[in-house]
C-alpha cells in the first residue's frame, strides 16, 4: 500500500499529465515509424520509463539544467519542450528544434534548460561537470540534473566524472535509469555491483535506488538530492529501477527476456498504476481525467500535423549550424 | 590606430602564450583555465604560470587526471555561458578523449541546430624532439582537421603565438590550439598591445621567394627558413608559408604563391598518409595543376612511431638539412 500523498491534488494531476504526455508522444512516434513516415534509425522509446523524467524534472526549475540521452523523448518533453517542434525534428524538418539535423537522438530545447540528448552512452557525463562549474561560479542555486543509462555506469566518462563532481562538490544528480538491459546484455551480467546506486559510496556521495514505476517515489528520493545540490551539499547519485517496455529499437525483438517478464512489468505501468491510484484516493475524477487525455490526443494530433505541414531543410543549407560563421 | 605606438618586446613563445591568457582572462570575465597542473603549478609546460595567482582558483582550475572530464569540463562552461580554455598536456592523450572533441565538442552546435555556440579553446602541445618517445611525441593535427565543427591553430613564433590565441579564445567555435613541445623558449618579437589578434585562417608568407613554396606550420616553419636560407646558396629563392590555421585553410595564399612559383613542397612533422601535406598537395593538383612546373614534394615524418633514442628520433623528423636534401634531388635547378 502507498502512504498518504504528501502532494496536493493539483500537483499529481501535472504528474499524471506530463506522464501521459510523454506515453502518448511515443505511442504515436512507435507507430509512425513502424508505418514509415520517420527514417533514420528507429527511436529509442523512453515507455516504461515516464516515472523517472517526470518526478525528478517537475521539481527542477526552468533554469536548472537537464542532460539526456538517447532515449531522450521524456526528457526533452518534461522540460518544457513542445510536442510539435519535436516531432518535426523526428521528422526531419526544418521546424524542429535542431532544424533537422539532430533528429531522435539528439532534440532538445536548450532554453527551457535542456542541454542536449546525447548519442554517446556516457557521453553527457562530462559536460555536466561544465555546467556544474558555471553554477558554483556563480552561485546561482541552480542544479544539473544529468540522465544516463544502466550501461553508462560501465563508461569511463561516468566515473570520471563522478569523481570529479564530488572532488569538487558541483550541484548535480546524477540519475541512473536502470532499465535493466543495455540493448540485449543484462546490466546484472555485466555489472560488478547490481546495486548502481552503491557506485556512489566509491565517490563519497549519497546514493539511494528508487523504484522507478511510482513518480511519487521517485520525486521524494529527487527532492531530497536536488535540495542537497541546491543548498551546497553536493553530488548525489539515484538509481531509478525502470524497464523499457519496448525493444532498444524497432529491429529489437527482446529474445533475451520472457514475454512474462514483461508481463509482470505492464502490471506496474507506471502511467495506468497512477491513473487508478489519483482516482482511489479522490485526487482526481474520471471526468478530469478524461478530459486531460482528450487534451493530450488534441495536443499529439496537432503536434504531428505541424510537422507532416513543414517544410523540409533546404539541401544547400547542410552545412549550416558547423560553425557560427555558417 | 596608427596613431598608437604599439610596443613590440622579445618574448619566449610560453610568455606570449601566458600573456594571451593573461589579457583575455582580464578582459573577459566569463574566460576560464581548465586542465592538469595549471594552477599554481603553472602547467607541465610552464605555459599558464602566474595565472592562478592572479585569477584563483574558480578560474584556474587544476583537475584530477580525467581528460574526458577536463575537455566535458570545458564543453559544459561553454554551453552555460563561460568561455573555457582546457589544457591537454600531451596531444598524444587525446586518445583518451577523441569522444568527447570529436562527437561532443565538434558536432554540438550542428546536432541542436544552432541552438548553442561553444566558445571553447582546447590548448595542447605536440611534436618530436626531447627523447619522449612514442606517447608523448606525435603530431596528430590531421586527426582534428578531418573534423567538421573544429578551427585547427598551430602556431610557429612568439607573436603568433599570442595573437593566434587571443583570436581563439575570442573566437564563437570551438578551436585545437596545438603548440610544440621545442618551441616554448623561442623567443621573438611579441606586441604588447592588448587588441594584437591575428585572424584565424589566414596563412603569413613568413619569407619571399620566386622559385618554389614551401608550405609548412608550427616548428617546421622555423626548418623550413632555414633550408630556404641554404636553398639561396643554391640559387634557390624559396617562399615560406606559414599556415598558422590548419582549418580553416588558407588555400588562396598557396594557390596565390604557386602562380608565382610553379612548385610546391609542403613540410610537416606529422605524417605523410592523409597528412596535412597529402590534403594541400590534393587542393594544389585539383586546383592548381596547370600552374606546376613539377611533381610536388611532400615531406614528412617517417611512418613509424616516435622513437626514443636521439639518432633515430632526428631521422624520423625533417631537418633543414633532410628539406635542402629532399629538394635538391628532386630535379636539376640550373
Amino acid at each position: 500500500m502507498n502512504d498518504p500523498s504528501k502532494l496536493s491534488a493539483e500537483t499529481r494531476k501535472a504528474l499524471y499529465r506530463q506522464m501521459l504526455r510523454i506515453r502518448k508522444f511515443e505511442e504515436t512516434t512507435h507507430e509512425l515509424y513502424k508505418a514509415g513516415a520517420l527514417t533514420g534509425m528507429s527511436p529509442h522509446l523512453y515507455i516504461g520509463e515516464e516515472a523517472s523524467a517526470v518526478g525528478v524534472i517537475s521539481l527542477l526549475n526552468e533554469d536548472d539544467y537537464i542532460l539526456s540521452t538517447h532515449r531522450g523523448h521524456g526528457h526533452c518533453l518534461a522540460k518544457g519542450a513542445e510536442m510539435g517542434k519535436m516531432y518535426a525534428e523526428l521528422f526531419g524538418k526544418e521546424t524542429g528544434y535542431c532544424h533537422g539535423r539532430g533528429g531522435s537522438m539528439h532534440i532538445a530545447d536548450v532554453p527551457k534548460g535542456n542541454l542536449g540528448a546525447n548519442g554517446i552512452v556516457g557521453g553527457g557525463c562530462p559536460i555536466a561537470l561544465g555546467a556544474g562549474f558555471t553554477i558554483r561560479r556563480k552561485k546561482s542555486r541552480q542544479v544539473v540534473v544529468c540522465f544516463f543509462g544502466d550501461a553508462a555506469t560501465n563508461q569511463g566518462t561516468f566515473h570520471e566524472a563522478a569523481n570529479m563532481s564530488k572532488a569538487f562538490q558541483l550541484p548535480i544528480v546524477w540519475v541512473c535509469e536502470n532499465n535493466l538491459y543495455g540493448l540485449s546484455t543484462p546490466i546484472t551480467k555485466v555489472s560488478a555491483t547490481p546495486d548502481l546506486a552503491d557506485r556512489a559510496r566509491g565517490y563519497g556521495m549519497p546514493g539511494a535506488t528508487v523504484d522507478g514505476m511510482d513518480v511519487e517515489a521517485v520525486r521524494a528520493v529527487a527532492e531530497e538530492a536536488i535540495n542537497r545540490a541546491r543548498s551546497g551539499g553536493g553530488p548525489s547519485l539515484l538509481e531509478v529501477r525502470t524497464y523499457r517496455y519496448f525493444g532498444h529499437g524497432a529491429s529489437d525483438h527482446r529474445p533475451y527476456r520472457t514475454r512474462e517478464e514483461e508481463q509482470g512489468w505492464w502490471k506496474r505501468c507506471p502511467v495506468a498504476s497512477y491513473r487508478s491510484r489519483l482516482l482511489e484516493e479522490g485526487a482526481a475524477t474520471e471526468e478530469e481525467l478524461a478530459t486531460l487525455e482528450k487534451e493530450i490526443a488534441a495536443e499529439v494530433e496537432a503536434g504531428v500535423a505541424f510537422a507532416r505541414s513543414s517544410p523540409d531543410p533546404k539541401a544547400e543549407e547542410s552545412s549550416r549550424y558547423v560553425y557560427t560563421e555558417d | 590606430m596608427s596613431t598608437l605606438r604599439t610596443e613590440v618586446i622579445e618574448k619566449t613563445y610560453r610568455e606570449a602564450i601566458i600573456e594571451a591568457m593573461a589579457e583575455e582572462m582580464r578582459r573577459d570575465d566569463r574566460v576560464v583555465l581548465i586542465g592538469e597542473d595549471v594552477g599554481k603549478f603553472g602547467g607541465a609546460m610552464g605555459a599558464s604560470k602566474g595565472l592562478f595567482d592572479e585569477f584563483g582558483p574558480e578560474r584556474v582550475i587544476d583537475t584530477p587526471i580525467s581528460e574526458s572530464a577536463i575537455v566535458g569540463s570545458a564543453l559544459g562552461m561553454a554551453l552555460t555561458g563561460q568561455r573555457p580554455v582546457a589544457e591537454l598536456m600531451f596531444i598524444d592523450f587525446v586518445g583518451v578523449c577523441m569522444d568527447q572533441i570529436a562527437n561532443q565538442v565538434a558536432k554540438v552546435r550542428y546536432m541542436l541546430g544552432g541552438q548553442v555556440t561553444v566558445p571553447l579553446v582546447i590548448r595542447t602541445q605536440g611534436g618530436a624532439g626531447k627523447g619522449y618517445a612514442a606517447q608523448h611525441s606525435q603530431s596528430l593535427e590531421a586527426w582534428f582537421t578531418h573534423i567538421p565543427g573544429l578551427k585547427v591553430v598551430m602556431p610557429s613564433r612568439p607573436g603568433d603565438a599570442k595573437g593566434l590565441l587571443k583570436s581563439a579564445i575570442r573566437d564563437d567555435n570551438p578551436v585545437m590550439f596545438i603548440e610544440h613541445k621545442l618551441l616554448y623558449n623561442l623567443k621573438g618579437e611579441v606586441p604588447e598591445d592588448p587588441e594584437y589578434l591575428i585572424p584565424l585562417g589566414v596563412a603569413e608568407v613568413k619569407r619571399e621567394g620566386s622559385h618554389l613554396t614551401l608550405v609548412s606550420y608550427s616548428r617546421q616553419v622555423l626548418n623550413c627558413l632555414e633550408a630556404a636560407g641554404e636553398l639561396a646558396q643554391h640559387g634557390i629563392e624559396a617562399e615560406v608559408i606559414d599556415l598558422r590555421t590548419l582549418r580553416p585553410l588558407d588555400f588562396a595564399t598557396i594557390a596565390g604563391s604557386i602562380q608565382k612559383t610553379g612548385r610546391l613542397v609542403t613540410v610537416e612533422e606529422g605524417y605523410p598518409q592523409c597528412g596535412i601535406g597529402a590534403e594541400i598537395t590534393a587542393r594544389v593538383c585539383e586546383q592548381c595543376m596547370d600552374l606546376l612546373d613539377m611533381p610536388p614534394i611532400r615531406i614528412a615524418a617517417r611512418d613509424t612511431p616516435i622513437p626514443f633514442a636521439r639518432v633515430l628520433e632526428q631521422a624520423t623528423i625533417p631537418s633543414p638539412q633532410s628539406i635542402v636534401q629532399r629538394i635538391l634531388t628532386a630535379r636539376k635547378w640550373k
